[in-house]
């Protein structure tokens, strides 16, 4: 099954026409992405790399069907993106866009509660690099060979981080049923916790890896949450144990600004969670396979 | 972005704070002229840099004369104040702010931060001014008040007052007390600041509010929107290197460590990082150079690494996805033959095209030590480090 996103998932392009989106979508139809059109305001009626161009989302929905969008528009305006993408109804999306506003972020958040659970949108990102279910269908900027098909659920904030997970995971025969990019920002679409629940449910998912950094609370809420509600193993690994306090490092997120958010402290508690926690960034595929080996 | 003192006050008394008279000088002239201007018989003189524990550093002085003031100003211009959050290289003082001083009956704390759990602005505040907020949350986490912010409608008087009765202030001084918080959530809503802290927020013997220490940081991704706090801008502040590397769209934090890190993704720098420590090294710096890793980014990078006169050795490792291994090559060989290379550089390249990479750099004759796992590459590294450290 994988998660949020499969073959005949109908997707559609904010910003298709300009450099990164046209780069980025002629890639993703290559892996075999459904993209049934895209999003440019004032190029509405062309069609671009074969597919039909809108000015609007709504139209965009209207004429396609789409259930699921990907984001390329600029900082400035890609809160307003995201808001139009969940008001036309819009059930998956995917912000790659990095350096949108904080506060634009608690808007969108706030703009988002006006859905009924059943009609809300699930955004990931911004400022990550999209959502594979590999074999199937991928939303994002990442290489898709790196993936291979398998039953291993892979949530994480950063981009090259994840490959790195993804292909030490393929060297070593293990495979991932999808892989969700939740982006380096402090304040985010949706968190590690959000898609746990997700892959709980997905039968093609036998394990999940957490790859989390310094920062924020979000590891902390999953792991805890994953200890009571999880019938499936969760495999973790925190990045920044060297990260001084008070810096930031590259991400706007990746900040310890407060008790809690050390990548030591992330360890502990994941371990006392019951989390199986990856020693070090060279050790992925071992730790993974340990966990599967248990499981089947 | 963190701007200084006087420019917070300035900026947060236009929303209705009340702040003491004051006003700036870069020179001790200056300063005891400002303190004529001011009047009174007390003057505090403020070393405005971009550090909080200012006065522990020594760098704030109360004056009962203007030759005091003078006096004082003389001894901080041009003085390297080093607090716990300037780190030891500490940071040079530039500019006074000179301001009246203020008989202080009590001490309010209050802060104004982007609460990543709610997701949205939540006011701390305490009763027990003067101290900061981690020491507070470790020695009186009971006198901490929390309220966060509807972003739909934005903070309410209700919610102020609220703050205000629990701090205990008295009644004459609620009014003073809410306009002063709502001032403060309205500074940070429109100027996309991403913290706003007065600390302390005094009760005066006279029975005023006064904002004695003002800080506000501003998101640096809605910079775009405000060009007036751009402006603002102190780069004296910055690290020079941060700053430089900056500039030129790579994310650098200096550490204390031998070996040199070129990395891109900012969490693949961390995890490399970690395999360093992992592997008994330490890194010299965080470095990310953002994921195209394209020749003029890789060559940017050495410089500014090799800028660092502690490093001893270079890790190099790219994750190389639509960016292939042999682009990325390519700019690790462009940039080597410019440089003259004198330290150990190890390379780990995985991605897309990552045989023909490696057989490239191999290829190349240049003294390049390769790694093909990040294991390995760590290994490699710390190796390289001790041998070039004998």
């Amino acid at each position: 099954m994988a998660i949020h996103l499969k073959e005949t998932t109908k997707v559609l392009v904010q910003g298709f026409t300009g450099q990164i989106g046209s780069f980025h979508s002629a890639d993703m139809i290559k892996y075999g992405t459904n993209i049934v059109g895209g999003v440019t305001p004032g190029k509405g009626g062309m069609k671009h790399l074969d597919k039909p161009v809108f000015n609007t989302m709504k139209e965009a929905v209207e004429a396609t069907e789409a259930e699921a969008s990907i984001i390329f528009v600029p900082p400035p305006f890609a809160a307003d993106s995201i808001m139009e993408a969940a008001d036309a109804g819009i059930k998956f999306c995917v912000s790659i866009t990095d350096g949108i506003p904080s506060q634009d972020m608690i808007r969108v958040k706030r703009y988002m509660r006006r859905y009924k659970e059943q009609d809300k949108m699930i955004l990931t990102g911004p400022n990550c690099a999209g959502s594979i279910s590999p074999g199937k269908s991928m939303m994002g900027i990442m290489p898709g060979h790196i993936y291979s098909p398998g039953n291993v659920g892979l949530i994480g904030r950063s981009g090259t981080l994840g490959y790195e997970a993804a292909s030490q995971m393929k060297e070593e025969g293990i495979g991932i049923s999808t892989s969700v990019g939740i982006g380096g920002d402090p304040i985010n679409g949706s968190s590690f916790k959000d898609h746990l629940e997700f892959f709980e449910q997905d039968d093609e998912t036998k394990a999940v890896v957490l790859i989390g950094e310094i920062g924020g609370p979000q590891e902390v809420e999953a792991a805890m949450w994953a200890k009571d509600n999880m019938k499936k193993p969760v495999i973790g690994y925190i990045a920044g144990l060297t990260a001084p306090k008070g810096r930031r490092m590259g991400h706007a997120g990746a900040i310890i600004s407060a008790v809690g958010e050390s990548a030591a402290e992330k360890v502990e508690i994941l371990q006392e969670c019951g989390v199986s926690v990856v020693p070090n960034p060279s050790s992925f595929a071992p730790v993974v396979k340990g966990v599967l080996d248990k499981v089947s | 972005m963190d701007i200084h003192e006087y420019q917070s006050k300035e900026i947060l008394s236009e929303y209705g704070v009340p702040i003491a008279a004051g006003g700036l000088a870069y020179s001790p002239e200056q300063a005891a002229y400002r303190a004529t201007e001011i009047g009174g018989d007390a003057w505090v003189v403020k070393a405005q840099i971009h550090s909080g524990a200012r006065g522990k550093a020594g760098g704030i002085k109360v004056c009962k004369s203007e030759d005091e003031v003078a006096k004082a100003a003389e001894e901080l211009l041009g003085k390297k104040l080093v607090t716990h959050q300037t780190g030891p290289q500490g940071k040079v003082c530039h500019r006074l702010y000179v301001e009246a001083g203020c008989n202080i009956d009590r001490e309010i704390y209050m802060a104004f931060v982007l609460d990543r759990q709610k997701e949205s602005v939540t006011v701390v505040a305490s009763a027990e001014g003067g101290m900061e907020i981690e020491q507070l949350a470790i020695e009186k986490p009971d006198s901490i008040i929390k309220i966060a912010v509807e972003a739909a409608v934005g903070m309410q008087p209700f919610q102020a007052r609220e703050i205000v009765f629990a701090l205990g202030l008295d009644k004459s001084q609620v009014n003073q007390a809410v306009t002063t918080i709502l001032g403060c959530y309205r500074a940070m809503r429109d100027l996309d600041a991403n913290m706003v802290e007065i600390n302390p927020l005094v009760v005066t013997k006279e029975g005023n509010l006064l904002a004695v220490d003002a800080k506000m940081g501003f998101d640096d991704n809605a910079l775009f929107r405000h060009s007036q706090i751009s402006e603002l801008r102190d780069k004296s502040q910055e690290d020079i290197r941060e700053m430089n590397a900056a500039d030129r769209g790579l994310s650098y934090v200096g550490l204390d460590g031998n070996i040199g890190c070129i990395i891109n993704g900012a969490g693949l720098a961390m995890a490399t990082m970690d395999m360093i420590m992992h592997a008994g090294g330490e890194p010299a710096n965080f470095l990310d150079i953002g994921g195209g890793a394209s020749p003029e980014r890789v060559s940017k990078a050495f410089n500014l690494v090799l800028s660092d006169d502690n490093v001893k050795c270079i890790l190099i490792n790219i994750f190389a996805g639509i960016n292939r291994c042999d682009w990325v090559a390519e700019g690790i060989i462009q940039a080597v033959q410019k440089i003259e290379l004198k330290l150990p550089v190890v390379v780990r390249l995985s991605g897309t095209n990552v045989e023909q990479g490696r057989k490239m750099l191999k290829d190349s004759g240049l003294p390049l030590i390769m790694a093909e796992t990040l294991r390995e590459a760590a290994d490699k590294a710390v190796a390289a480090w001790k041998e070039n450290s004998k």
